[in-house]
Formats: structure tokens, sequence, C-alpha cells
């Protein structure tokens, strides 16, 4: 098995343990992990993709941008979940659906 | 085989993360996962993104869940899901079979371009590229600062006269303890 298949392979296991993740967890914490999970995926894809194509350059530069903004999305995320956990006193996202009004 | 067996690893590392019973165990088993993840890019010929996530993924990353867990509270999640969990499993797993139904098997093309140094195509041709990130990172503190502000309770007078009222109360309370 070549470095690439084993790396698409790599893509698809944290692709579907993600995917699990995002629909079974309850936890806004626990969902922002799931995110930095699907994100992770895709920068491995992106680096599997520049290798195939012999452009490893051009995928580490898009990569880069893709762990920036997912950085980002992780400490916005984080923060809303302080913020929620103070007014709300919970984390638990079928419990916030139901605080409505 | 040391790569198949450094994916396999990570993939243990993702699923701990979930199956923890602590927020704080999850986080730590995320950081492995950026960690293994960073050698199996260095292997990919990839050192720049590998040192990037190894700083940034398993470093920064892991630090502001440390601290967004301990601010928020870490309560054991023992929650049971909506959804059943074969039904879960098996979205998940028909998403990723059929991403490898319409990859696999991937097969590499050789040196289809010349290669750019990487300092050279980052700066050059992505420039906007990192335009977009410098903004994006701008959003992100702004951002973060506004939901992570405490609104401040309102002065019930002028500034002026708030200090100088708290500097009376100040002399009152000393001159008590001057005079028993």
């Amino acid at each position: 098995m070549t470095l690439l298949n084993i790396g698409l392979i790599g893509v698809l296991g944290l692709l579907g343990v993600g995917f699990y993740g995002l629909l079974t967890s309850r936890n806004l914490i626990k969902v922002i992990i799931a995110l930095q999970i699907l994100a992770k995926a895709a920068v491995l894809a992106l680096l599997v993709a520049g290798n195939a194509s012999g452009q490893i350059g051009l995928g580490q530069s898009v990569a880069i941008t893709v762990i920036v903004a997912d950085t980002i999305v992780a400490v916005i995320g984080m923060a809303l979940a302080i913020q929620v956990r103070r007014q709300m006193h919970t984390l638990d996202v079928v419990e916030l659906a139901r605080l409505r009004g | 085989m040391i790569d198949l067996l450094l994916i396999l690893v990570t993939l243990v590392f993702a699923v701990q993360a979930f199956r923890a019973a602590r927020l704080l165990s999850a986080a730590l088993w995320l950081a492995g996962v950026s960690v293994l993840l960073a050698i199996f890019f260095f292997r990919l010929g990839a050192p720049q993104v590998a040192v990037i996530e190894l700083s940034v993924g398993a470093g920064l990353v892991t630090v502001l869940f440390v601290f967004a867990i301990s601010v928020a509270g870490d309560e054991p999640v023992a929650l049971r899901s909506l959804l059943p969990w074969p039904l879960a499993a098996a979205l998940a797993l028909g998403a990723a079979a059929l991403l490898g139904w319409l990859t696999l098997p991937l097969v590499g093309v050789e040196g289809a371009l010349a290669e750019r140094p990487l300092a050279e195509l980052l700066w050059q041709q992505r420039g906007l590229d990192m335009l977009g990130q410098v903004v994006i990172i701008f959003c992100g503190v702004l951002g973060m600062l506004g939901l992570l502000a405490e609104a401040k309770a309102p002065l019930r007078q002028p500034v002026a006269a708030e200090v100088a009222a708290r500097r009376e109360r100040e002399l009152e309370e000393m001159q008590q303890k001057a005079l028993p």
C-alpha cells in the first residue's frame, strides 16, 4: 500500500469519526472537538492531494490557511461555550434548544 | 508499514477523544491526534505544515481547551445522545465509504508542474489568502473580546463625583481608625 493510499484511509477514518462525534455528542465543547477532528481530516486531505499531484507546496500553502481559520473557529466556539455556560448554566446542546423565548 | 501503524493509532486516539468521560482527557486525546498527524505530515513531505500543526494544533488549541474547560467546568459527560448510536455510526460510515468509493485507490502524478519554493508560493501566488488570514485573525480576536467582555455596572454619579465620594469614605474610615 502506498503512502498516498494510507493517507487517504486516514482522511476517511478521521472524517467518519468526526461525523460520528458531531452526530452523537451533546456537550458544546465536545462538538468543538468534533469540528477540530473534521478540520484535521481536511488538512490531511489537502496535503495528500498536494503530494499526489506533485505540488506539495501549493497543498501546504492552502493547508496553512485552513489551520488558521480552524483555530479561529475553535477560539470563537470556546468563548461562546464559556459565555453560554455563564448565562444558562449548562453546556448540553439539547437543553439549550429548549430555552426559547 | 510504519505509516499505516501511525494512521491507525491516530484513529484510535480520535475515537478515544469521544469515548473519554472527562472533557479534559478528551482535549488531551485531541492533542495526541495532532502530534501523530504532524509526524505523518512530515512523512508526506510537508515539514512546514507539520511544524504549524504541532505548535498550533497540539500547543495553542490544547491550552485554549484547558482554559475553556477550567472556566466552563468539567462536568462528566454521560449524556445520552438523541440519535441512537447505530444510526449515527451507519451515517458516518456511509459518508466515509462513499468518499472512499469515489477516491480510492489514489494514483500519484509525478512532477505535473515545476515546484516553486513555499515562501514564494505563499507570499506571491496566494498573497490574497494571507490577507484573508490576517482579517480572520483580527475578526477572531474582536469576536472573542466581545464575547468574553464583562458588562460593567453603570456608575451612579459622574466619574469625578464618584472618585470624590470614595475619597471621602476612605478619609472617614482612616479617621475612625485613628480615633477609637
